[in-house]
């Protein structure tokens, strides 16, 4: 049953490939991405996870208390921080691509001109 | 390649996928259990040695210090790049902000305004909560900054852009956010004057859970709070100039 935490990752993974494979926006691609990046935050908290045990920031709480692991999430706090940045960049791709070429469907930017 | 042949092409895909990373994951240590060797030792280094509440803000600005480097830079190159997908087109031509009035689009409701100028000092009070107290509750710069970064665009729900455009001034945001991502570096050399690696935290870490505690992590809180306030600002401000400010000539010939 446990091991239904990493197959939530693999499934939200593969759930972004699909829309980015189907997808007929390129801000809708981006998005698929994001939901893609998304799965390695679910993997990354669900390796980090403890039964029992409550949030690593011993404000309130007994000094010797159960945490779960901070090291994973304070990678998760990068993998935010990189994807709030490629999603940008890639909505600013989105905007340069519709000026020039006055679509943003992947399947209709077939021809290279820069 | 038709749709088809790709959708066809990505369920094969996708099943070897799903197969050898489910195979991958199975061997993995089990879910939920309580063996986690990196834990153990980073919550010890956070709350015996540096008197860190928050481990994870121990973890990011103390024990993984030069990685937190990285991202930082990180930051500023997409914001970098992002100034340079979206500057002008020679045959763009910039509205001034002030020229940029009601008219053109339909009258922001009053509930919502009231709510965005009501809402704007809380927001920012709260944004500079979370920086200061990220290393004893859950938040810090990271987080902070967003919050601080986007309050001030409630003035542009507000349906008040002029006034956002004076606030923020494109070249003192850019100075700011260069400024705080270098002060972080010299924060790490300074570390060295005392004899140690870069980037130690050679201040004194007091007493865990109070404001002034952990050494040079709420100092690191503050200027990457301050970074990614400034570099979320020149973001939404690139991409506001582009739906708000930018008209072609040739469209309007």
């Amino acid at each position: 049953m446990s091991v239904l935490a990493y197959l939530l990752a693999v499934w939200v993974f593969l759930i972004g490939v699909y829309g980015l494979v189907t997808s007929r926006n390129l801000i809708h691609a981006v998005v698929c991405l994001s939901v893609c990046q998304s799965s390695t935050y679910v993997l990354l908290l669900a390796i980090g996870y403890q039964w029992g045990a409550t949030a690593p920031v011993f404000s309130g709480i007994a000094s010797d208390a159960a945490v779960v692991d901070p090291v994973v999430q304070a990678m998760v706090l990068t993998d935010v921080v990189v994807n709030a940045a490629v999603t940008a960049l890639l909505l600013a791709i989105a905007i340069q691509v519709h000026k020039r070429h006055h679509t943003i469907d992947p399947d209709r930017l077939r021809s290279l001109h820069g | 390649m038709t749709r088809r042949a790709r959708l066809i092409l990505f369920v094969f895909g996708a099943c070897g996928f799903a197969l050898l990373l489910a195979a991958a994951l199975l061997s993995v240590p089990g879910f939920g259990t309580a063996q986690h060797r990196y834990a153990e030792r980073a919550v010890l280094a956070a709350q015996v040695q540096r008197h860190t509440a928050n481990a994870v803000a121990s973890v990011t600005f103390d024990q993984r210090g030069l990685d937190t480097l990285a991202e930082t830079f990180m930051f500023v190159a997409a914001v970098l790049g992002i100034a340079a997908l979206l500057r002008r087109n020679p045959d763009e031509e910039e509205i001034p902000p002030r020229a940029h009035r009601q008219e053109r689009r339909p009258p922001v409701p009053n509930t919502l305004r009231l709510a965005a100028y009501l809402l704007l000092p809380v927001t920012i009070l709260v944004g500079i909560y979370i920086v200061l107290h990220g290393h004893i509750s859950p938040g810090g710069g990271f987080q902070g900054g967003v919050v601080l970064g986007t309050a001030i665009h409630l003035l542009y729900l507000a349906g008040d852009f002029p006034t956002l455009a004076r606030l923020r001034p494109v070249p003192v945001f850019e100075a700011t956010e260069a400024v705080a991502a270098g002060a972080f570096v010299l924060l790490g050399f300074g570390a060295m004057l005392t004899g140690a690696v870069f980037l130690t935290n050679v201040m004194p870490y007091g007493t865990q859970g109070e404001l002034l505690s952990a050494g040079t992590v709420p100092l690191l809180n503050i200027l990457v709070g301050i970074e990614v306030a400034a570099g979320v600002v020149l973001l939404i401000a690139q991409f506001l100039e582009q739906a708000l400010l930018l008209r072609r000539e040739t469209a309007r010939k």
